[in-house]
């Protein structure tokens, strides 16, 4: 075979590509450094990215980002950059909107940049890191007083085809803020194989929240290439670890759709014909989700933090998929959206029972929300499970069979479901406003039903007391 | 000389080299010209695989490789407790010191600090026969742990010279010891491969509760001091918040927590708290009793392979002081995912679900390396080891759920109904087993109450009748149950509600003294006695259910322990007063 070898800037370049298999490239050369960023110019001089993802003494292995399509073993130029795959970081970063690959794509100049930070991040010592505790007011109840988020928290949105997780995304950008403070979040979304219809339509929904001005956006659309999606998360991530630990910003990082970010690790896994997992997924999967997710946080002493909120579409509705179960299990808790509730017309249908926020005992409570705020949900739970049980009991064996108590529980589900969950797009809670509506809904019960709350507390807050708030 | 080779092969965290004749499978060594540390983990030929533990990005085919002649060594001695180290045993505050808030690779500060001085108490006599596991003397590690100085487990004979009482640094000689003509120098530290378990006289049974303060554990599933159990779960079923519990609150001389491929968040959170709290029944910190090993899930895999055995082996060390050791490890799938990628770069023949066929081997030395033993100098100790399962989808027929289950002694089942529920710990009562429980009533008749096993089977059994009762109503209707069994029911929901769910979170509930527990479980057993009585006499359950003892027994776990005890007597008789009103009411009603 045929061996070119030249110098180009401080790279290599080649053009003895081996073998084109999927997404993937492999090509004689001497001297390449594992990870590194890979020019590649296809026989039409086209320039695309790679990655190099494996290395033997004579043959490096790359990832290309925008696919292998047109690329031929003969005609296509390597060059190797000696360099992992940066960003280029400044606040110019913010109201731009880049491709996935970070491109400009908004008509706008080449952003100046003061620095290149590689994508792939380094991992926070874990001594370093505070842990989260400022309670985020998203002014919708059942987060806020089911399963609230907190700053420096990674709390994804488990959805389903069809489901409104876009609606409830740009309300929460839109309504989210800690009280009591003036900073406002910067917001960096992350776009994965999502259709033009929906980047333009949260693009103008920024753009009348105004919040452009405070945001960036690296798009991959759903025509554009897969394997892309592997670098554009981390593009996302790298903008907002700057953001907040360079300038001591708050960040709010949207991720949309982790699912096709896995499709695309699937497809590069397939490839390289490793053993498969589960359905078909690498088993280094874990991992590699880990290292997106546990980019969220906050440093101790630092002014910053990186919150995230991936959404992800669970194929089949399916809650045991391997995408959102090892999302699951590296997330710090999940808002379930729920077919059911959605067809009943609840918005935002977000099924408190399965959903969970594992860092809001560190969120709430006195001085941070209200003293009442964890108990309250926690009976609020107990009666909406027991009530869901209960109906679902009584849709089999009918209602007849149906005690004073389990009528009252019953009662209570559908309530809940009425006017704690359901809210309109533009209603924006404040917390007390949330927490007197749980009240409320409690009130019909016997205090004796009410044994999760200290009864100091129901001295105080119960509405049968007097003391509405609110 | 160190075996030198060169890298012909990146990919991942995984390296392979050529030209190393002599390396030895698990030494240590340096990879590519910046010296990154690495495993051999796999020979053949000419050829070594190696793990690296730090990122492996820019390493390049044709960089050199040395091997160090050392197998992966922990470094034993005082300024463990109440540090943070990474999966092999960087220190993390001191990493944080040389790199700033994030982990750069390339830096290998030593474990314990050569700079720190302690003061030794010698207790050795010079002139006497000394081997491994002999106590020269001690330091104070910390207020509640006294550090003792060992001879290391592979020296023996004649103490020459010990050092006079006074302050020494970590790498000072503080006695020597004479074999022959050989002179060896002991000092307060000696290092210690990690995937050699550190030898014992004997291993000893358990029969010794690990007192939780976890109602459900202490009552139903307890595990002994020495034990294994295994706590497996879906995401979010509580694993993690029960395994802080234990480091929080079970009576151990020393914890380890291995956060294994888990979240960076969670070890702040839990650092956070154990400096604030005191270990139970003490005014000392539980930070002083306290030892963190972690390599966060995005930290380097092959460091979270050997995370496990690093913990294991500084709970050995402390074992081998006379202490008893807990060690949970969270999540041991986390681990065992490592060996599923080590298994597939090295193209080994992979068993079920990819993972190596020898995964069960490993899972079995693991928790041999848990034990109750008589120490080399003749002292009792133990390590107790609690590990974490993450089946995939919740499915514990996976191949690590399996395996685990077939070498622990106790199941904690955490089952994501429950979960949400909110009923937590989300412990499953029907499916859990500990099989310690035989072996330690005695423990239980003597240190609790002579009823202890009566008590806990009544309590069992009512749950089971629930269980029963709740099939017979999902198939024919709350209707056929009659005022007894609804009775049951409600004394069931009664065990479960006001006794087994437990805040971890609730300043009181989040420990229960066992004698607390014993008379909770007492109280709601007397009441159900006392009902069933009532019913019997066609007294309307209703009425018995609104009864004011009623809510007090469902408050009972948020009362102080104090109070608790002082209101027991009272609670008693006014279960017996407020239902024999009731009694006395309908009498009162038939004569009528
Ligand atoms: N004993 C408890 N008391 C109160 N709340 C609890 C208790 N145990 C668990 N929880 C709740 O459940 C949440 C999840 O628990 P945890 O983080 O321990 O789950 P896990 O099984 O470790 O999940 P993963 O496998 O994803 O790490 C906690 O954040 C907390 O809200
Ligand atoms: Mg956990």
């Amino acid at each position: 075979m045929k061996s070119q070898y030249k110098r180009v800037y401080s790279g290599l370049s080649f053009s003895t590509v081996k073998e084109i298999k999927g997404p993937l490239l492999f090509v004689e050369a001497k001297g390449v450094s594992f990870g590194e960023l890979v020019e590649v110019t296809t026989p039409t001089g086209e320039e695309r990215l790679g990655q190099v993802i494996e290395v033997t003494e004579d043959i490096a292995s790359i990832q290309v980002f925008e696919g292998t399509s047109d690329l031929e073993v003969e005609k296509t130029r390597i060059r190797f950059t000696g360099e992992p795959v940066k960003l280029r970081v400044s606040m110019d970063l913010l109201g731009r909107v880049f491709d996935g690959r970070g491109r400009v794509i908004d008509g706008g100049p080449e952003p100046i940049h003061v620095d290149e930070w590689n994508v792939h991040g380094a991992p926070i010592n874990p001594y370093s890191r505070a842990h989260p505790s400022e309670f985020i007011q998203t002014g919708i109840s059942v987060i806020d007083g089911m399963n609230p988020l907190v700053r420096g928290q990674k709390l994804p949105i488990f959805s389903g085809s069809g489901l409104p997780h876009m609606l409830l995304v740009s309300q929460i950008v839109r309504q989210a803020k800690v009280r009591g403070k003036g900073e406002e979040f910067v917001v960096v979304f992350g776009a994965m194989g999502i259709t033009a219809d929906e980047a333009r339509w949260f693009r103008e929904d920024f753009e009348e929240m105004g919040v452009m001005d405070r945001t960036v956006m690296f798009v991959n659309l759903a025509e554009d290439p897969a394997i892309e999606r592997l670098l554009t998360p981390r593009l996302a991530l790298t903008a907002a670890e700057y953001f907040s630990f360079e300038q001591h910003m708050h960040v709010l990082v949207i991720l949309s759709d982790m699912t096709y970010y896995a499709e695309a690790l699937r497809e590069v896994s397939a490839a390289r014909e490793e053993v498969p997992g589960r359905r078909g997924y690498p088993g280094y999967m874990y991992t590699d989700l880990a290292s997106i997710y546990e980019r969220a946080g906050r440093i101790r002493g630092g002014r910053g933090s990186v919150t995230q909120i991936p959404v992800l579409t669970m194929p089949e509705d399916d809650i045991t998929h391997p995408i959102p179960d090892l999302t699951g299990y590296i997330t710090e808790g999940q808002l379930i959206m729920d077919r059911d509730l959605h067809r009943r017309g609840v918005y935002p249908p977000i099924n408190p029972l399965p959903s969970l926020s594992r860092l809001m005992d560190a969120g709430i409570g006195s001085g941070k929300t209200r003293k009442d705020h964890k108990q309250l949900s926690d009976q609020l739970y107990y009666c909406y499970a027991e009530g869901v049980a209960i109906r679902e009991a009584a849709m089999i064996s009918g209602e007849a069979g149906l005690t004073e108590r389990d009528k009252l529980y019953y009662n209570f589900a559908d309530e809940f479901e009425r006017r704690f969950i359901n809210q309109g797009v533009y209603d924006d809670r404040d917390i007390e406003e949330t927490l007197s509506i749980g009240w409320e809904l409690l009130a019909p019960f016997p205090e004796v039903e009410l044994a999760r709350i200290d009864p100091s507390l129901i001295k105080e807050f119960h509405p049968r007391h007097g003391l509405r708030r609110g | 000389m160190p075996v030198r080779g060169i890298i012909s092969k990146v990919v991942g965290p995984f390296v392979t080299a050529k030209n190393v004749i002599g390396l030895h499978m698990y030494e240590l060594v340096r990879v590519g010209s910046e010296g990154i540390i690495g495993e051999v983990i796999g020979l053949s030929g000419d050829n070594a695989f190696i793990q690296v533990y730090e990122e492996t990005v820019g390493l390049r085919p044709g960089e050199p490789i040395e091997g160090t002649g050392k197998p992966l060594s922990v470094e034993l001695g005082p300024g463990l407790v109440g540090r943070m180290f990474d999966g092999i045993q960087r220190p993390l505050h001191v990493l944080q010191g040389m790199a700033g808030f994030f982990i750069r690779r390339g830096l290998t500060p030593n474990a314990l600090d050569r700079g720190e001085k302690w003061f030794l108490h010698p207790t050795a006599e010079p002139g006497s026969k000394v081997s491994g596991g002999d106590v020269l003397g001690y330091v104070d590690e910390s207020p509640v742990v006294k550090h003792k100085i060992l001879v290391p487990p592979d020296v023996k004979g004649v103490l020459e010279y010990v050092a006079l009482e006074g302050e020494y640094t970590v790498e000072d000689d503080i006695a020597e010891v004479r074999w022959g003509g050989e002179r060896i120098c002991v000092k307060l530290m000696h290092s210690w491969p990690v995937r050699k378990p550190r030898p014992y006289r004997y291993k000893i049974p358990p029969d010794t509760p690990l007192i939780t303060g976890q109602r459900i554990i202490d009552t139903f599933f307890p595990v002994a001091k020495g034990g294994t159990a295994a706590v497996p779960g879906g995401f979010g079923t509580g694993k993690t918040v029960l395994q802080h519990t234990l480091a929080k609150y079970a009576d151990a001389d020393v914890a380890i927590f291995v956060g294994c491929g888990e979240r960076g968040n969670e070890m702040a959170g839990l650092i956070d708290e154990i400096s604030e709290l005191k270990i139970p029944g003490t005014d000392q910190s539980l930070l002083d009793r306290t030892i963190l090993i972690v390599n966060t899930s995005n930290m380097p895999i092959a460091a979270r392979e050997a995370s496990v055995y690093t913990g294991i082996t500084i709970a050995e060390y402390y074992r081998d002081m006379g202490y008893s050791v807990i060690l949970m490890a969270d999540s041991t799938s986390r681990w065992a995912e490592a060996l599923r990628e080590i298994c597939g770069r090295l193209e080994e023949m992979p068993g079920e679900e990819g993972y190596p066929a020898y995964l069960t081997t490993r899972l079995a030395e693991f928790y041999a390396r848990a034990g109750r033993v008589v120490t080399l100098n003749g002292e009792e100790g133990s390590v107790t080891v609690i590990g974490a399962v993450s089946p995939p989808g919740a499915d514990f027929s996976e191949p690590v759920t399996q395996s685990t289950l077939r070498l622990v002694k106790v199941f904690w089942a955490l089952d994501f109904a429950l979960a949400h529920k909110r009923h937590f710990p989300a412990i499953n009562w029907l499916t859990s087993y500990s099989m310690y429980f035989d072996s330690m009533k005695n423990w239980y008749e003597k240190h609790v109450t002579s009823d202890w096993v009566k008590v806990r089977e009544e309590a069992m059994n009512l749950l089971r009748e629930e269980e029963e009762l709740r099939e017979l109503v999902a198939l024919l209707g709350p209707e056929v149950l009659t005022e007894a069994q609804r009775l049951t029911l409600e004394m069931a929901r009664m065990i479960r509600e006001y006794f087994l769910r437990q805040s971890a979170f609730h300043p009181i509930d989040a420990y229960s003294p066992p004698d607390k527990t014993y008379h909770m479980l007492k109280l709601i057993l007397k009441l159900r006695e006392k009902m069933s009585d009532a019913v019997e006499r066609k007294v309307p359950l209703v009425e018995l259910l609104s009864l004011p003892i009623v809510e007090e027994i469902a408050r009972m776990k948020i009362l102080p322990y104090d109070e608790f005890k002082k209101s027991v007597e009272k609670m008693n008789s006014e279960i017996n007063e407020q239902i024999g009103r009731l009694i006395e009411k309908v009498i009162r009603g038939e004569e009528a």
